[in-house]
């Protein structure tokens, strides 16, 4: 400061601010980094909770316990695969709900619907995505399974795989629709316009121009689905059946491994001290974990060649 | 008749190029489509619809007021909701109070103080794949951490505090990515005026990049928080309580609790005959409380989207 009082020439000490704004610069910098910070302590507190306490189960059980027809942790049968085959019944039913209905809803928001269509069908799904899974659950339980299923499937019981997955694949449209239609959405228009010049329909530049432009972003779309779908806990909770046998078919009863973890969770007051009963959930819920895991992790690859792409 | 009567040809060209009465599949994929959104139409419909009948009916027949300020019983024709109207109250201040905060901090981070190091892209990793974690995981957490781990005596154990400490790490990154995005769309030239006058990062932050985010930073938060709200799954692990328990009012943030979406979750799967209409009407007020969240999330956002 001096040396540009005295009107000498100015040094790097003069243009870089007085000392108190530089330190509060300081202090903020590093109070945002410690906020940002939390996700990183969150995440790892999630993968070494997980971590530690599932290998403690699984260090206090013979592995081939895994390999039991059925899972009952309360006494002590850990057949693993039961909950494995209900949630790929659950997801399999809900994907096939979800995958095409939210597709179409996702092009003719995108390719037909004029703006005013739009705004009105537009919030609708919206209003979908923000009902909670507990009164999707309910839904499924008084209305899917006494409306639907037990109408289609006679001698099917009440509460199946099936209902579940049917009210899954009814929580996870939305997402299929918002995910799917930005995919579409960020299709240049010259493509389109290059298809209509030479000739094509509407329903041809669909089909063979812009849905096969947008691939990486609905296949994008499809895999969060099937990882939302794969995490849903509480509709597969009430609807889903609660028993530990291996389903042989979604029409069956069964568990998938979110209903598991709560079933074990919920019940008595004092699951804790049953053996290594609780501790079970944490090795479901690291299965849980890598499962959906992978999935983003995979998801967000095809969204990033959708970005290179256009 | 004329084969190459002008008319006629006109007539026939004009009707090839248009396609008239040809486009058959055209047609038939449009009404595919459009049956697509009849369906998820049909769907919201039906279970709005399966909700109201019994639950309007308990609600007009008991008063509202009634079964909002009841507090459980083993009877379903006395029984209410109070305390879960207390535990979800209290858990949204609570996530309101951590979340969004520390969601806005995160993102300013991210966005304005980005150097392209490896802790920066670590914590951008870390979060994207947060956000896709589900929310019994986090149950899971909030037990490990809040119930039964070393926060313990902080908590009380199976507590509202647990509860809104573990849905607030739940909705952290949703906050943080959605407030990011608004951070994203704010003009690049503000900030350069800004840095023109001998602006400091923060300065420019606070005065020019959060001011004309915060909308958008408002209407992540907003919709994070109905997503909280309607969670069941965490509060399952976190030990939300079902059954008559004395307590549970105002101000006892480390004592049994319930929520709403638990409170659902528990009478759906009791005999129907009975506890139908209440279950019902619980649905209905947690329906009011998220989706009134909700419209008022929307309505902010295109307010905000109007003015640019």
């Amino acid at each position: 400061m001096s040396a540009a009082k005295a009107g000498n020439i100015l040094t790097i000490e003069d243009l870089s601010g007085d000392a108190s704004r530089r330190l509060k610069e300081r202090i903020v910098q590093v109070a945002l980094t410690a906020a940002a910070l939390t996700s990183v302590i969150v995440s790892v507190a999630i993968i070494y909770t997980l971590l530690v306490d599932a290998l403690s189960f699984l260090g206090s059980i013979k592995l081939t316990d895994l390999g039991d027809s059925v899972w009952l942790p309360r006494q002590g049968r850990f057949g693993v695969l039961s909950p494995l085959l209900g949630t790929l019944w659950v997801t399999l039913v809900a994907i096939l709900v979800a995958g095409p209905i939210g597709l179409g809803a996702a092009v003719y928001l995108s390719e037909y619907a004029s703006p005013r269509v739009r705004r009105t069908i537009k919030p609708v799904v919206e209003v979908l995505a923000s009902i909670p899974s507990v009164v999707v659950g309910y839904f499924a339980i008084r209305f899917i399974s006494p409306e639907i299923t037990q109408r289609l499937f006679e001698g099917s019981p009440a509460k199946n795989l099936m209902v579940a997955g049917l009210g899954v694949g009814l929580l996870t449209i939305p997402l299929m629709t918002s995910v799917s239609e930005d995919a579409l959405r960020a299709v240049p228009s010259n493509l389109r316009e290059a298809s209509y010049g030479l000739g094509a329909r509407k329903v041809t530049t669909v089909v063979r121009i812009v849905i096969p432009a947008a691939v990486s972003g609905l296949v994008a779309g499809l895999i969060l689905s099937i990882s939302r779908a794969i995490g849903e806990t509480m509709v597969v909770f009430l609807a889903g059946g609660n028993v530990g046998t291996r389903p042989g078919s979604p029409l069956d009863a069964g568990t998938t491994i979110t209903a598991a973890m709560a079933s074990v969770a919920s019940g008595t007051d004092n699951v804790k001290g049953v053996g290594n009963t609780f501790e079970s959930i944490f090795f479901l819920g690291l299965v849980l974990f890598a499962l959906t895991l992978s999935l983003n992790v995979a998801a967000g690859r095809f969204v990033r060649r959708v970005r290179q792409k256009y | 008749m004329a084969l190459t009567s002008p008319e006629v040809t006109q007539h026939v060209v004009e009707s090839k190029l248009k396609q008239e009465g040809s486009d058959r599949s055209g047609t038939a994929f449009q009404v595919l489509l459009i049956s697509c959104l009849v369906i998820v139409l049909g769907a919201l419909v039906a279970l709005l619809a399966s909700v109201s009948g019994d639950g309007l009916n308990t609600l007009s027949s008991r008063g509202i007021a009634d079964f909002v300020l009841r507090p459980f019983s083993i009877r379903p024709e006395k029984t209410g909701v109070f305390q879960g109207i207390v535990g979800t109250v209290t858990t949204a201040v609570i996530v309101a109070l951590l979340a969004f905060p520390l969601g806005v901090a995160s993102a300013v981070y991210l966005e304005e103080y980005y150097h392209d190091n490896w802790l920066t892209r670590l914590i951008d990793t870390v979060i994207r794949n947060l956000a896709g974690v589900p929310a019994v995981v986090y149950g899971l957490l909030g037990y490990a951490l809040f119930v039964g781990g070393p926060f313990k005596s902080l908590t009380g154990g199976r507590s509202v505090l647990s509860a809104g400490l573990t849905l607030s790490i739940l909705v952290l990154p949703i906050v943080v990515i959605t407030s990011a995005e608004a951070i994203r769309a704010v003009p690049k030239s503000l900030r350069e005026g800004g840095y023109g006058v001998g602006a400091t990062r923060w300065e420019v932050t606070k005065t020019l990049v959060l001011p004309n985010a915060f909308g958008g930073i408002l209407t992540g938060t907003i919709l994070g928080l109905a997503r909280a709200l309607g969670e069941a799954a965490p509060l399952i692990l976190v030990g939300a309580n079902t059954s008559v328990f004395s307590g549970g009012g105002w101000g006892d943030l480390t004592g049994s609790f319930t929520a709403m979406p638990m409170i659902i979750s528990d009478w759906s799967t009791r005999p129907a005959a009975k506890w139908n209409g209440v279950t019902q009407a619980a649905i209905l007020v947690t329906l009011l409380i998220v989706l009134g969240i909700n419209t008022v999330g929307i309505i902010l956002r295109n307010r905000f989207d109007k003015k640019k």
